[in-house]
């Protein structure tokens, strides 16, 4: 299970953007977090991926508590996760050609073996070319870039999965593609997937179930035409 | 039909965009567009990103990076943009003739500056308003043309939601009252309630029948709601162009692609397009869409010709004209 209890994190501890949150994720199910922009929800979901330490609650992966977040966290906990993010501009590092930057995580694993037969099999089930593959970030579309971090977020098989606005740049075709291609990877692996979004239609055709962000941040007023301050 | 009785805002006649790259590559950005729009009208521009619907949008606004060469016509009024100086781009095109709706509200607002303080200094650029309490006027009036609420117009542009954000940019782009509205990407990001309200607060504003709206958008839910006509771009060319209500409803698209591209949304089939685009700078002979079609022949091989508004050998055709 990935659960996640009484999360309540943000940037400044006065004002947290998430309060209370408790929601959890069996494995293989598909659990769509649904909220507007600006709402906190990416926010969790970086709780969730290691990378937010929660001012207070409880995270468990696979029962496990984790204590540590960021660089700090154990990468037995790091390897069980894998993560995309809306912006693949600001996910990728510039100077590495597609397939290093699928092959970035086995590299910081010591699993440098794996990476031929790993970065081709992927690169396949996100439907990049090897024409591609040879190519930096700025040489590539958006979409073609989202469907390299798409692979290095399933180089390590992660057992959990979580999508942070992972289409909300893209175009239809992409956008099915990609889910298409997280799917695949569930049906054979059987991991969990948080989809966080702000597309209800989406979140609801992709998942087995869409948890409103007002229904589960109690207390936390989120309208999304306030002001932020 | 879609001829309108008036003359058309824009009339875009074989527009082409190429990019000079280093080693003599050359990229075909955009390829022999032709489409109007007119006044009380929203046309809806769509396709994947890299088809080349940005690119047109920047050579409408004479924003075309050095490298970049466009040719053919785009009339506007009098004035062909392709053809027209920096200097008549600068101040009489921009703001004035063309309102442009950013892709990117916060990247286009001047973060220090409070919204008051820059549709301030539009209203000065763009109109005749002068004196101190017409300008504070004329900005006021912008904002709430946008629904953007006064009693925020002294917040910063960081202080704003996406929505308001959104709107501001729009207020912005209203200003100079251009004949033409050019929206790039205006809902990217935004949440679908915003979505509906960003585009709702858009075709009011051709609604009165004074301007036309160009639609930039990647987003098939934002163009359904706002478009009175769709072009669909793939490879840097028109391949369908038709009235949005037929597009979307019945009998649906007549292009493969185009049909292949509405297939992909969620409350459809959800099932993407095979394959990926081709480079823009190594485009086949014939149809660009061919390897990804499920409806290729020999004949795809040569280019095909746009014929009722469709470019392709085998388009669907509407079930009632079937025999
Ligand atoms: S011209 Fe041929 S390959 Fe191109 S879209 Fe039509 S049927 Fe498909």
């Amino acid at each position: 299970m990935l659960e996640l209890h009484d999360i309540t994190a943000g940037y400044d501890s006065r004002t947290p953007v998430v309060r209370n949150v408790t929601l959890t994720v069996a494995p293989g199910e598909a659990v769509g977090l649904l909220g507007p922009s600006g709402c906190g929800k990416s926010t969790l979901a970086r709780v969730t991926a290691l990378l937010h330490r929660p001012d207070s609650g409880t995270l468990l992966l696979d029962g496990e508590p984790v204590r540590r977040w960021r660089h700090r966290a154990p990468r037995a906990h790091r390897t069980v996760l894998g993560v995309v993010f809306q912006q693949p501009r600001l996910a990728a590092d510039p100077r590495l050609r597609l397939t290093d930057l699928i092959a970035e995580p086995l590299r910081a694993t010591g699993r440098r073996d794996e990476i031929p037969h790993s970065v081709g099999e992927l690169a396949a089930a996100v439907g990049l070319t090897p024409d591609l593959l040879d190519r930096r970030p700025h040489e590539v579309s958006d979409g073609q870039l989202q469907r390299a971090c798409l692979a290095r977020a399933l180089v390590l098989r992660p057992r959990w999965l979580i999508c942070d606005e992972m289409t909300a740049m893209l175009d239809a075709s992409t956008t099915a593609a990609l889910v298409a291609a997280v799917e695949n990877y569930r049906a054979a692996s059987g991991a969990g997937l948080l989809a966080v979004g702000h597309d209800q239609l989406l979140l609801d055709r992709w998942c087995d179930r869409t948890l409103h962000w007002d229904d589960l941040a109690v207390g936390a007023k989120t309208k999304p035409d306030q002001p932020t301050r | 039909m879609t001829l309108t009785q008036e003359r058309p805002v824009l009339s875009v006649r074989g527009l082409s965009v190429r990019f000079l790259m280093p080693g003599g590559r050359r990229i075909a950005a955009v390829t022999d567009a032709h489409f109007d729009v007119a006044a009380g009208e929203c046309l809806a521009l769509i396709g994947e990103s890299g088809c080349g619907k940005s690119v047109l949008a920047s050579a409408l606004l004479g924003l075309l990076p050095a490298n970049a060469q466009a040719a053919g016509e785009a009339r506007l009024g009098e004035l062909n943009l392709l053809a027209a100086d920096e200097r008549t781009l600068a101040r009489t095109v921009r703001g004035r003739m063309v309102g442009l709706v950013p892709q990117s509200p916060a990247a286009h607002l001047t973060p220090v500056r409070t919204i008051r303080s820059q549709l301030e200094e539009t209203v000065g650029a763009l109109t005749d308003a002068r004196e101190r309490t017409a300008v504070r006027a004329a900005a006021e009036a912008a904002a709430e043309r946008a629904a953007f609420p006064t009693d925020h117009l002294g917040l910063h542009p960081h202080e704003l939601s996406g929505g308001l954000a959104q709107r501001a940019a729009t207020a912005l782009a209203l200003v100079g009252d251009a004949p033409l509205l050019l929206a790039d990407e205006p809902t990217t990001g935004l949440d679908r309630d915003l979505v509906d309200h960003t585009v709702d607060e858009l075709r009011r504003h051709v609604d009165d029948g004074r301007r036309a709206l160009l639609v930039i958008t990647h987003d098939l839910a934002a163009a359904e709601r706002i478009a009175d006509r769709v072009a669909v771009m793939y490879a840097g060319r028109i391949i369908e162009l038709t009235d949005a209500k037929r597009f979307f409803g019945t009998p649906g698209p007549r292009h493969p692609y185009s049909r292949g591209l509405l297939q992909a949304l969620p409350d459809r089939a959800f099932t993407p397009v095979p394959g990926m685009p081709p480079e823009l700078g190594d485009l086949p002979d014939g149809c660009a869409f061919a390897p990804r079609c499920d409806r290729v022949t020999d004949a795809c091989a040569v280019r095909p010709p746009t014929i009722d508004g469709v470019a392709c050998h085998q388009p669907h055709v509407p079930e009632r004209l079937r025999a």
